[in-house]
């Protein structure tokens, strides 16, 4: 479970996050949705301590994220995160992205990682590009290389930060497919998306994020049917 | 007048010219290896928030760049010498071009890590790495690619830069050669057949340097 209480967060002079209070269930799909700056990666990277925090808390299974006393590269194991950016490692092949963290993190030997990272490639549907270097895949590959290499270190959570916004349209697909994949194996996740459609068919709940609060956060339903709020539905009507 | 070329005594200095070649090379790489290691760790330094160690690493740099790299070498012999710390002409040389080719490999890698986007380095760490497994397994390597073909003039020119080591005693190939032709007054021809292999030494280590490159970095 993620709990999250009156997190606020600033870049310098600018509150990007004004207290957000937010709490995720195991086994829940809930995406993160509003415009452009409203703090939604933001949000991310301080789940994972990737991103300092002003005030507030992150519980992730019951451990302060932000407390000095928190062994951070073991907590980030529990919570894998696909960018929006292809970060695959540009002087490694897909097998061997995936099974680095294995190796390095969890201490595995060459061949069990290597093993295990055949199996996750596999599990993403890239059974065939194992030995592929980035820039001989697609940019819809390299997001799925991504996913098996987060899914490598078996985490708890999985955080995606508009995973699909910098594909070509006809490549979105794919990765959506695999993140739907996901959410039927019961992987508790927090997707920032700007697809409002697969937002609502893959989530459990949505929130709308606005100027650094929470506006709103309901049920696919209810969010996108029946807005609560005017900026939600001013949003909403603007990126249909 | 007219000076009568004899290359005889050259020709039967070659065992002894090649052997210095040896030390030669050897100089080369170890000042290269050591400055290329104090060369990340004037960069990470340089981009740290203790501000003496930034302050070390800027004055380091600066030094390194903007003296000639013969004061450096005299500082070296000289100057330590003269706090009582005489040190072994091979170590000093060694020394020297390491603290030379640190400065300037230190920018070169600013520019390198500049190239690699933070996302990269964001990746790592997502996945449970430390900081610094994730500059070693995941920056560095993209790094050392970045700047494959500046590092590989740097060497060159340290291993050019070694022919210095003659003026504190070190005999590697120009410290011999000088010792050779000093015996036979021939020194037109030594330091012709000397320049000659200084130029097959550069050759090789840039063909040396092109199949590590081609081994490390096939596929990408
Ligand atoms: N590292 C940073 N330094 C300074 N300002 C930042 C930094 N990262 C984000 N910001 C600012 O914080 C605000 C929120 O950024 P954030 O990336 O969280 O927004 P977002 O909701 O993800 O937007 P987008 O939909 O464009 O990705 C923006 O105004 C952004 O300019
Ligand atoms: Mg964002």
């Amino acid at each position: 479970m993620i709990e999250i209480k009156d997190l606020k967060k600033s870049f310098g002079e600018l509150q990007v996050l004004k207290g957000i209070d937010l709490t995720v269930n195991n086994g829940e799909v809930l995406s993160v949705i509003g415009s452009s700056g409203s703090g939604k990666s933001t949000l991310l990277y301080c789940i994972n301590a990737l991103e300092p925090i002003d005030s507030g808390s992150i519980l992730v299974d019951s451990i302060s994220v932000h407390d000095k006393a928190t062994d951070v590269n073991k907590l980030r194991q529990k919570i894998g995160m696909v960018f929006q950016q292809f970060n695959m490692f540009p002087h490694l092949t897909a097998q061997e992205n995936v099974a680095l963290a294995p190796r390095k993190v969890k201490k595995m030997s060459k061949k069990d990682a290597m093993d295990l990272a055949a199996r996750q490639l596999e599990h993403v549907g890239l059974g065939e590009k194992v030995d592929s270097y980035p820039s001989a895949l697609s940019g819809g590959q390299q997001q799925r290389v991504a996913i098996a290499r987060a899914l490598a270190m078996e985490p708890s959570y999985m955080l995606f930060d508009e995973a699909t916004s910098a594909l070509d349209p006809e490549l979105v697909g794919e990765v959506e497919d695999t993140m739907r994949m996901l959410a039927k194996e019961g992987m508790t996740m927090i997707l920032v998306t700007h697809e409002i459609n697969f937002a609502r068919d893959v989530s459990d709940r949505i929130a709308f994020f606005h100027q650094g609060r929470m506006e709103e956060i309901n049920s696919p339903d209810q969010l996108i049917n029946h807005p609560a709020s005017e900026h939600t539905a001013k949003f909403l009507s603007n990126v249909r | 007048m007219d000076y009568e070329f004899l290359w005889r005594p050259v020709f039967q200095a070659l065992p002894q010219l090649l052997k210095a070649s040896l030390v030669t090379i050897e100089v080369s790489i170890l000042s290269m290896a050591i400055g290329l290691v104090i060369a990340l760790f004037l960069f990470f330094a340089r981009d740290s928030n203790v501000w003496f160690a930034r302050f070390f690493a800027n004055i380091w740099i600066e030094i390194a760049r903007n003296t000639p790299a013969l004061f450096q070498l005299f500082f070296f012999k000289f100057g330590l010498g003269a706090i009582g710390i005489i040190i072994d002409s091979y170590i000093t040389v060694v020394m020297a071009l390491a603290f030379n080719t640190a400065g300037y490999m230190a920018e070169t890698f600013r520019g390198g890590f500049k190239a690699i986007p933070n996302s990269q380095l964001n990746s790592a760490r997502s996945l449970g790495m430390t900081f610094v497994q994730a500059q070693c397994y995941v920056v560095i390597p993209q790094v050392l690619r970045a700047v494959w073909h500046p590092m590989t003039n740097q060497f060159i020119w340290v291993m050019l830069l070694t022919s210095l080591g003659m003026l504190v005693g070190l005999r590697e190939l120009s410290g011999e050669t000088q010792f050779l032709y000093s015996k036979t007054f021939r020194a037109f021809e030594f330091f012709a057949v000397t320049a000659l292999i200084y130029y097959c030494i550069a050759k090789l280590m840039l063909l040396l340097f092109r199949l590590i490159a081609w081994r490390l970095f096939r596929g990408q």
